[in-house]
């Protein structure tokens, strides 16, 4: 049992960062040819390339997230500020750069199963869809379907320099020229499902500017997709029917401001009624902290 | 498209992913019935009178790995053969304890590890994902690792029933699978868990043969032993 002393202190060292080269060195010395040592060695490699696959993809997801949400509170803003073309425009820059990190995910999954690191990406895609959503319900007021955010995530292979920096993607460079990624419906679901916290948002604070017609858009569009989700109801997994209460308490938001907008707003003036609803918000905040 | 269509078109999606899994799970429950029957067909080695005719229950035993061919290979056929690891939760578990069964049948014959390979062929799928329904490594580590702890009661056992020099082999045998363990770099999940039960198994057959070896019982000729 030669091999035991010496990989045993290797062991403790689980999961670094080290390059494989160099833990390949080691482990020369240690060698012991049994059929059953070969073949461990061997699952090592193939345990260790996995994780590696998953650590990076994990990372990836985080990016997504991370500047999804960044793009999320830029079009927050869009009630507040006189431009409103500059914003969308920034917004379409935000979303292109996370489109880059997508493909890199695209890259990585090349060839692989993409539900063996569905876990690792589902997070961030679902951020991605909730801030792609939200765009495109400001440009044009509707709901984005799931065809056409898979559209825009099939990527092809036109900026050069782009893709022969991803390490992991040069030997694919050759054969492939297009990768792709689908947003799986549950992701998308899920997507949707934030996109109403947001809209909510965009209501109460578009009230508090003085615009009044924004609200009862909103409400109708909300219900809309509440009436979609009660539709699913439990046919999906346990997280899409767990979002269908978070949904309906936006929901009821919305629809209290506007039945506060239709009682209130004859006997208020305007530059008031954002005074109305700032102390209003706040209450039903402190609702939610109750329940 | 509007809202309500879009939601018809995900409603529809889903259900049939659902009547999907309800598929699978059925052919599942089937195996986990097999693999029980197997199971309660070895455990028969654990009995004084088992050692005699052990090779009788590998035989038995090989015949129902049969039907669990066939019906992994009706389970293949159930789900989109590039969807693998979007259904694997349903039959990782049953899958695991065939790959401890496979490996325990194959120790009692010939002694040594089932290869990768070796249970894929006798489970009737792939080892390779490129090939179509396969082995998962780690569903085959979670096997090998049940596998051992079912060697160390069968160290005590073979004790008992009179087999002395067995349990040295089996200690010699899982000191190398332990050694072949260490050499994973494993990350903190199930595997890893089961893993740490690894030690616990290599403890007690150590004990085993310390027990032997004081006492001088490693030197005397097996008067039970089923083969020799």
């Amino acid at each position: 049992m030669s091999g035991k002393e010496g990989s045993g202190g290797f062991r403790k060292r689980k999961h670094d960062n080290f390059p494989h080269g160099q833990r390949r060195e080691d482990k020369e010395n240690v060698t012991s040819s049994s059929a059953l040592m070969i073949s461990f060695k061997s699952f090592q490699l193939e345990l260790d390339t996995r994780h590696d696959k998953y650590e990076r993809l994990v990372k990836l997801s985080r990016d997504i997230t991370i500047e999804s949400k960044r793009t999320i509170f830029l079009l927050h803003r869009i009630t507040s500020s006189p431009n409103r073309e500059e914003i969308l425009n920034e917004s379409e820059v935000k979303l292109d750069a996370v489109r880059q990190k997508i493909k890199q995910v695209a890259q990585e999954l090349t060839g692989e199963d993409m539900y063996q690191f569905h876990r690792a990406i589902s997070p961030g895609l679902q951020e991605y869809v909730e801030a792609v959503s939200f765009q495109y319900f400001i440009k044009t007021h509707s709901l984005i379907s799931a065809e056409e955010i898979n559209k825009q995530l099939v990527f092809t292979l036109e900026e050069k320099e782009e893709t022969t920096n991803t390490p992991s993607s040069n030997s694919h460079d050759k054969q492939q020229h297009t990768w792709s990624l689908k947003v799986t419906p549950v992701d998308y679901l899920l997507g949707v499902a934030d996109l109403t916290g947001e809209l909510m948002r965009l209501c109460i604070s578009s009230v508090g500017n003085g615009d009044i017609d924004t609200p009862f858009e909103l409400s109708q569009f909300l219900r809309q997709i509440y009436d979609g989700f009660t539709y699913i109801g439990n046919t999906g997994p346990y997280e899409v029917s767990k979002k269908l209460y978070t949904l309906k308490q936006s929901l009821a938001k919305v629809e209290n401001a506007c039945y506060t907008l239709k009682v209130r707003g004859s006997e208020i003036p305007k530059h008031m009624l954002a005074d109305v609803f700032s102390t209003k918000a706040d209450m039903m905040d402190r609702e939610e902290g109750l329940s | 498209m509007s809202v309500s269509e879009m939601f018809i078109a995900l409603q529809g999606s889903l259900s049939v992913d659902q009547d999907v899994r309800e598929e699978i799970r059925k052919v599942v429950q089937t195996l986990e019935q097999t693999a029980r029957e197997i199971l309660t067909l070895l455990q028969g080695v654990h009995q004084g009178a088992g050692f005699q005719d052990i090779p009788k229950k590998c035989q038995k035993a090989r015949e129902h790995f049969g039907s669990v061919k066939t019906q992994l290979a009706s389970l293949k056929t159930k789900f989109p053969a590039d969807q693998y690891y979007r259904f694997h939760e349903h039959w990782r578990f049953v899958l695991q304890r065939l790959v401890f069964l496979a490996a325990f049948v194959v120790y009692l014959e010939t002694e040594t590890l089932v290869t990768r390979e070796a249970v894929a062929e006798i489970l009737g799928i792939e080892a390779d994902r490129e090939k179509g329904f396969h082995l998962d490594i780690e569903d085959y580590l979670s096997g090998i690792l049940t596998f051992a702890s079912e060697l160390s009661r069968l160290a005590v056992n073979s004790v008992t029933a009179g087999d002395y020099s067995r349990p040295l082999r089996i200690s010699t045998f899982i000191n190398e699978l332990d050694s072949g363990f260490r050499l994973l770099n494993l990350k903190n999940d199930s595997l890893r868990k089961r893993y740490d039960g690894l030690k616990y198994d290599v403890k007690k057959i150590e004990e085993v043969v310390y027990d032997l070896s004081i006492r001088g019982l490693n030197k005397e000729t097996s008067s039970a032993g089923g083969e020799k």
